[in-house]
């Protein structure tokens, strides 16, 4: 005997309780970076949970696609709105963002798209080992292209918003991670409803559940899974955007670490499980910024990698996943 | 006897009586195939346009640091080409091992354990990392074990440079020991020490491998390789297979990061980078995935011509001003084309330049798309 909640109970609670964990042990400053930077997590594990979702692949470029997002973002704007410094009139900098996040995740879109139309698409019946390689040469093509176009040294990224804060609850927050954790959610949202309601999203979630079965049922196989990628390029289009809005510049190797944190994330959160991926971002950024708060900066990347082997060990399926066993 | 031995004698060439006795002896074949190796390229790098690069004895010094690579490349190809488990931070291992001797013989420790032993020390620390890492995600899908070497392989480093107080942080471990031999004292004015111990260690290590190859341990590897649902049902344990696999590519590893730290008389966590983990899988991938032979080709030449031939190759079309070649540097843009060929190997070869044959079979799928889904019918069973 079970009691029946409604589907969204569990992920809310457990949403809820680690919010007000990190809220408690972080005081109000720190929780506001924590929310910002899982924000910026949560978008790109998305990517990864999707993507594994629907064609059990570990996308190594994922990280990557997140990276080449904040250059294309950052070429945008100085490039072809010619933007430096902060854009004062609130009507224009809304515009202004709105139309640089939509070109960048329809071009990362595209992008992401393109590379599994390449390098995934003709390995799908080959063994596992073969697109898992493929994967790490393109992270490694992608790097490689941005780190000749723009340099291998930080870049500066155009700070559109200017640096004005708020108070709120004793604490100064700028109205930059306030954008982020809004644009973030409602973006989030927006994949939920995608996913949830649109005929292409059943044919996503049928995709995942059984291709086979799906193609017998008439869904195009191919259309949905370049629209999967299609997708999760877009969303670390709009992280690689804000990341750089929130970090001030980028680097062409800025996707290695974040994609790792990204996809412990999602792995958190049970991999395949777009709900679960969000939490997971939200976790992992409050696991980094405890250990800068308690002095261990150097160690954060040490700390997220220890939650990963520990999820692997006690809970492989994740916080809200089903169990996920080696497959023959 | 005569009677016996006659139709033999006649039809066998004397090339085809080699390699059937090749056959019958690999171990033998192999040490010997190494020793005419070992003499003919200090040899060939005389003749020009090669002894033109560079003087003989860089030539000898480059091919020990190659060495390093073959080891790293025949150890990964164990994991990645037997066992068919993608390690993306193998340098970690290689980092562990060349820590641990720079930790054994050096000022900073003062300690001065040999060389020889230290060999086997770093090889077993690196093993016992290496199965301490494998037992927990050994257990799930190969995928997870990809993405926590990867994080291995990063993590590694990182601890060597922030635990500052026990390696020294970003200054790194220098003026380590180099190796004596029965009062002979290894330097680095005389590369052909090393060049000896090197090309020593790789044939014993390469006749190892094969022994293993052929054992039950190794075609236990290829069975879980090729279908691991099988060779559970076939009885075979696959966890404690695969962490083998798992410890002796990370032992391995360690061996040659010994090697390479008591050559460079220094360490550092800014030499175990991904670019080392990724250069050694591009190295298996493009030599051959399983075919230990295939690995070893597959790193010296991709190794030679990361060290020399990019340089060269800068100079030439320097040299003869032509066009827009000129100006490329291609020494920088070594990752992009071991990116492009990756890429490229696995859509078009994946098999490698150099095919073991049982895994090209295993890799050529020839179906497009759909057409290897059985039928309906079929599916469901009879």
């Amino acid at each position: 005997m079970t009691v029946n909640l409604p589907r969204f109970a569990r992920p809310l609670g457990i949403g809820a309780v680690a919010l007000i964990v990190e809220y408690l042990l972080l005081g109000t400053q720190q929780f506001a970076n924590a929310l910002t930077l899982g924000a910026i997590y949560a978008l790109i594990a998305l990517g990864y949970t999707m993507v594994y979702g629907i064609v059990e692949l570990i996308n190594f470029a994922h990280g990557d696609v997140f990276m080449v997002g904040s250059f294309l973002a950052m070429w945008i704007m100085t490039t072809i709105f010619g933007l430096t410094g902060p854009v004062t009139n609130l009507v224009n900098l809304v515009g202004l963002l709105a139309i640089v996040m939509l070109a960048t995740m329809v071009g990362m879109g595209l992008i992401g798209a393109f590379i599994e139309r390449v390098a995934y698409r003709p390995l799908r019946h080959a063994p596992r080992l073969a697109p898992l390689i493929t994967a790490i040469g393109v992270s490694f093509i992608l790097q490689n292209i941005i780190a000749t176009a723009f340099g291998p040294s930080p870049v500066n990224f155009p700070q559109i918003v200017p640096a004005d804060k708020f108070a709120l609850m004793g604490a100064r927050i700028a109205y930059l991670n306030l954008f982020i954790v809004i644009m973030a959610v409602v973006l989030m949202i927006a994949l939920q409803v995608f996913i949830g309601r649109t005929r292409l999203g059943r044919a996503m979630r049928s995709t995942a559940q059984d291709r086979e079965a799906a193609e017998l049922m008439g869904v195009d196989i191919n259309q949905t899974i370049a629209i999967t990628f299609f997708i999760a390029a877009a969303l670390a289009g709009a992280g690689g955007m804000v990341q750089g809005l929130y970090a001030g510049s980028i680097k062409f190797d800025l996707g290695f670490f974040v994609g790792l944190k990204a996809f412990t994330a999602a792995v958190l959160g049970g991999i395949g499980n777009t709900t679960g991926a969000a939490i997971g971002g939200f976790v992992i950024a409050f696991v980094e910024v405890y250990a800068t708060v308690i002095g261990y900066t150097q160690w954060s990347e040490v700390a997220v990698f220890t939650v990963l082997i520990l999820v692997l060990v006690f809970r492989p399926s994740g916080l809200l996943g089903q169990q996920l066993g080696e497959r023959a | 006897m005569t009677a016996v031995s006659k139709p033999q004698a006649q039809s066998p060439s004397p090339w085809a009586r080699l390699r059937s006795s090749a056959r019958n002896h690999r171990s033998i074949t192999i040490l010997a195939g190494w020793l005419i190796i070992a003499v003919g390229l200090p040899l060939i790098v005389l003749i020009p346009p090669l002894s033109t690069f560079q003087p003989q004895s860089l030539w000898i010094d480059g091919f020990s640091n190659a060495g390093v690579f073959i080891l790293l490349a025949m150890g990964l190809n164990v994991v990645v080409g037997l066992a068919g488990l993608l390690d993306l931070g193998y340098a970690a291992f290689f980092a562990i091992g060349s820590y641990v001797y720079a930790f054994g013989a050096s000022p900073f420790t003062a300690t001065q354990i040999p060389f020889w032993p230290m060999l086997l020390v770093g090889a077993l620390i690196a093993a016992t990392l290496g199965l301490l890492l494998g037992a927990p995600t050994l257990r799930l899908r190969g995928d997870y074990l990809a993405i926590v070497t990867l994080g291995f392989g990063e993590i590694v480093p990182a601890v060597f440079l922030n635990a500052s107080s026990f390696t020294k942080g970003t200054n790194g471990i220098g003026g380590i020991y180099k190796p004596t031999l029965f009062g002979f004292n290894f330097t680095l004015e005389n590369p052909v020490p090393y060049y000896i111990t090197m090309v020593a260690i790789l044939a014993v290590t390469m006749v190892l491998l094969y022994r293993l190859q052929g054992s039950r341990l190794g075609r236990a590897w290829m069975a879980i390789r090729e279908d691991e649902l099988a060779a559970a049902s076939s009885g075979i344990n696959t966890i404690t297979t695969k962490l083998l696999a798992f410890a002796l590519g990370a032992s391995t590893a360690g061996l040659a990061g010994v090697f390479a730290t008591s050559k460079l008389t220094f360490v550092g966590p800014g030499q175990f980078g991904f670019q080392v983990s990724f250069t050694v899988l591009a190295m298996v991938v493009l030599g051959g995935m399983g075919n230990i032979w295939g690995v070893a080709t597959g790193a010296f030449v991709i190794y030679t011509i990361q060290a020399v031939l990019l340089k060269e190759l800068n100079q030439f079309f320097q040299a003869i001003h032509a066009p827009i070649l000129q100006n490329i540097d291609f020494v920088q843009y070594q990752y992009l084309l071991y990116g492009i060929a990756l890429v490229a190997m696995m859509l078009l070869r994946p098999e490698g330049l150099f095919p073991s044959s049982r895994r090209r079979e295993e890799l050529h799928v020839d179906s497009e798309d759909i057409s290897d889904i059985p039928p309906p019918t079929e599916a469901l069973g009879q």
